[in-house]
């Protein structure tokens, strides 16, 4: 009896836990890229999602991010800009870079293969 | 390492345990039994499931949770819950967790073979690409890398060599082959003038043409550019789908949590097979056929449609499309050939066309190219005129052997006498919306020879196809009402909107949509461009190499009516396929869940760990080839 109500005690425990974790809001910062030589340059780690998963680039500045994919799922794999048409495989524990055209401001998502991890690219 | 290594070791390492599992009824048990199994699923664990652990910590860190997380969960607890049952003596599960992994990543194997198989299609299409060309440079000839050949640059084509980038000939004469590029399967004729295109493969004579498209401006690089866009774009349809899998595998895990309660808690049933149930719906649920539905269908669709020749621009065309009720169509140029040609000729055939073709040999007038070509095809002689002079709106007259001969229209015979017989025949002739030229010699009409810009072979085909396929179909164009009325007899199209203005086509387009219809126009790129956008769909036809891709949401390359019929059945096709994948995705999901969760165990229908993750697999394997079985549907 003891045993049960300890299991419905932590069952309802992680229920919440879950909700709290994967459905509250966790604010996330947006990173700008660093301009130099007039090319803007940023990182995004690919690891369990995208951090940062939004970034900020000006606007008519050429424009690269690069990918770093850390996580060996094949999940990530592939990331997919799909306003520009750019789809590119990322090999593991690599830099991929990806040259962003910066003439139209706007905010463009990008997101992996099977559109299940989101980020977007805010041009102003 | 890759998942094929991954897969073989979790394989390898999982059979001993597979033995055992069918051989246990028979007495036969695995030395050392629990602790030989632990080893086993240890190393399945370390080495084949590592990956999907390392993502999904990595994605709950950034408060994300994704099929890994799915995965690892699942397994994990059967490994963990194992580890603890093999210490204090009771039923260990082990084998659950290295099945799982092993199924799962069979799925993997399975999917990315298939995903590279339609990927493909684009990567073929640059494979078209010559390395080198024959450039004539000071008239001698040098090979040249196709990345240095510029615009104007003078390039020799041998029997049999593939077409380096797009240009005009110059010199020679072939025939081409272009199949790869519009889907056309004749060989086409090239003469002087006529333009080439990148890429194709020439087959019998040689020539030299000039380059007038080099690098991203070919229409190769084009199409490729445009494929590769649509390949990438999302089906508005697909945003559902989205939504739910973003929240869906929480959902699943809170699922998971209260199957659990609610077997060991409430209905006292025992800690293991409780645990089996939760874990069963943890493995079942992975959205991975949910979240390739879509883009896989849409990849291997519009590959195939590029092919054919017909270029759909992403989803969002191919959804519209799918609701189109009404095909507009512009006259010149789309359902016709757009260029007059010679009808009929009255009279002593071969004197008529002689005299009128030498009289306009001359001439610039569309009337008198008709006439020409005419006479050319018939392979005439043509005379010599003197006292050549044209009159003004009416047509030209000179002397043939002395003998006066006029071409023109009836204001240029006014006051002379024509039979009533011919004048009976032009009348005939005219109501059958034709131009009449008359030819006389000497004061006297002898012939009539009419001319009509007429209909594509295929376009009355391909309307009566639409037609059939429950399309009202609507012709715009300039012409007056009973001309346009005769050739849209010909041809079968519904409703005749004549006497348009160019710029007023989008404004008749809006007028439709506000009858409640969705619809598409069908017109050449580059006069049409405010009309294609304003319908719900565009379609554009290619004119030669010029394909305004901008303009249009489904592009031509080929100039062929049918070619509307199949990209509105590709769009179709791609569509309902779209549909069906996310249907049969949300069932697999909708009912997986409550069987793993033992609704049905009451009537027997339960679902072990291992057989969820085969369902699993299967679910996204299913998928996939549902796609790829785009590439087979018939499409007539």
């Amino acid at each position: 009896m003891i045993t049960k109500i300890i299991a419905l005690v932590i069952g309802i425990a992680l229920i919440g836990f879950i909700s709290w974790w994967f459905f509250g809001k966790h604010e996330k910062e947006a990173v700008t890229a660093d301009v130099a030589d007039n090319v803007q340059e940023v990182t995004v780690k690919v690891d369990g999602g995208y951090s940062p998963e939004t970034v900020v680039l000006k606007k008519g500045v050429p424009a690269v991010i690069n990918f770093y994919r850390k996580d060996p799922s094949s999940c990530l794999e592939q990331v997919v800009f799909s306003d520009f048409g750019i789809s590119k495989m990322l090999p593991e524990n690599e830099n991929t870079k990806i040259e962003i055209n910066t003439d139209k401001a706007g905010e463009y998502g990008f997101a992996c293969g099977m559109n299940m991890f989101h980020g977007k690219v805010i041009i102003k | 390492m890759t998942i094929k290594s991954r897969f073989w070791i979790s394989l390898i390492f999982s059979l001993p345990m597979f033995f055992e599992m069918i051989l246990k009824p028979f007495g036969w048990m695995l030395p050392g039994h629990t602790y030989t199994m632990f080893i086993l699923t240890t190393i399945v664990m370390a080495i084949s499931a590592r990956p999907f652990l390392h993502s999904a910590w990595a994605a709950f860190k950034n408060h994300h949770a994704n099929m890994d997380t799915l995965v690892a969960i699942g397994t994990a607890t059967a490994y963990v819950y194992s580890i603890y049952a093999m210490f204090t003596g009771q039923d260990v599960f082990f084998e659950s967790a290295a099945f799982v992994i092993t199924f799962i990543l069979l799925g993997q194997v399975f999917e990315e073979k298939m995903r590279n198989n339609a990927n493909s299609s684009v990567e073929k299409l640059l494979n078209l690409q010559v390395k080198e060309a024959e450039v004539i440079v000071d008239g001698k000839s040098q090979m040249v890398p196709l990345d240095d050949i510029k615009v104007g640059d003078v390039i020799r084509v041998r029997p049999g060599q593939k077409i380096a980038v797009d240009g005009e000939i110059i010199e020679g004469s072939s025939t081409v082959d272009e199949s790869m590029i519009t889907g056309e399967s004749m060989p086409v004729t090239k003469k002087v003038g006529d333009k080439v295109i990148g890429s194709t493969l020439n087959n019998t004579g040689t020539f030299l043409f000039k380059a007038d498209k080099v690098g991203k401006d070919t229409m190769l690089a084009q199409i490729v550019e445009m494929v590769k866009k649509a390949q990438n774009s999302h089906a508005p349809i697909q945003k559902t789908a989205d939504k739910i899998a973003n929240i869906f595998v929480p959902v699943v895990l809170i699922i998971a949590i209260l199957t659990y309660l609610v077997w060991y808690v409430f209905l006292g049933n025992s800690n293991i097979s409780s645990l089996l149930f939760a874990v069963s719906v943890v493995i079942i649920a992975c959205p991975c056929a949910l979240g390739i539905a879509t883009p896989t269908a849409l990849m291997v669709g519009t590959g195939r449609s590029a092919k054919m020749g017909i270029l759909i621009k992403d989803g969002e065309v191919l959804e519209a499309t799918d609701k189109i009720d009404t095909v507009v169509f512009d006259k010149t140029g789309t359902i016709t050939e757009g260029k007059p040609k010679v009808t009929d000729i009255i009279g002593n055939k071969d004197e008529v066309l002689q005299i009128a073709a030498s009289l306009e040999k001359n001439s610039e007038h569309p009337l008198a190219t008709a006439i020409m070509d005419k006479a050319i095809e018939q392979q005439l002689e043509l005379f010599e005129v003197n006292e050549f002079m044209a009159v003004e709106g009416k047509g030209i007259t000179g002397s043939i052997a002395e003998q006066r001969v006029v071409v023109g229209n009836t204001k240029l015979i006014e006051d002379w006498n024509i039979f009533q017989e011919l004048q009976e025949k032009m009348k005939n002739l005219q109501s059958e919306a034709k131009t009449v030229v008359v030819v006389g010699k000497n004061d006297e009409v002898i012939g009539l020879i009419a001319i009509q810009d007429i209909p594509k072979a295929t376009s009355a085909k391909a309307i009566s196809d639409l037609e059939k396929r429950g399309l009202k179909t609507v012709m715009l164009t300039g012409d007056n009402q009973q001309v346009a009325e005769v050739i849209a007899n010909e041809v079968g199209i519904d409703e005749v909107i004549a006497d348009v203005l160019p710029q007023d086509k989008a404004h008749h387009i809006e007028m439709l949509q506000d009858q409640g219809r969705n619809v598409a126009f069908v017109g050449d790129g580059i006069n049409d461009a405010p009309a294609l956008t304003t319908a719900n769909v565009g379609i554009a036809m290619g004119a030669g190499t010029d394909i305004a891709i901008e303009s249009g949401g489904i592009v031509l390359v080929k100039n062929d009516l049918e070619d509307v019929v199949k990209a509105l059945m590709m769009s179709e096709k791609t569509f309902n396929r779209i549909k069906l994948n996310l249907f049969w995705a949300f069932i697999y999901n909708g009912l997986g869940i409550p069987v793993a969760a033992g609704i049905f165990s009451g009537i027997g229908l339960t679902l072990s760990p291992e057989l969820a993750g085969l369902a699993m697999a299967f679910s996204s394997i299913s998928v996939m080839i549902s796609s790829l079985m785009l590439n087979r549907v018939k499409i007539a």
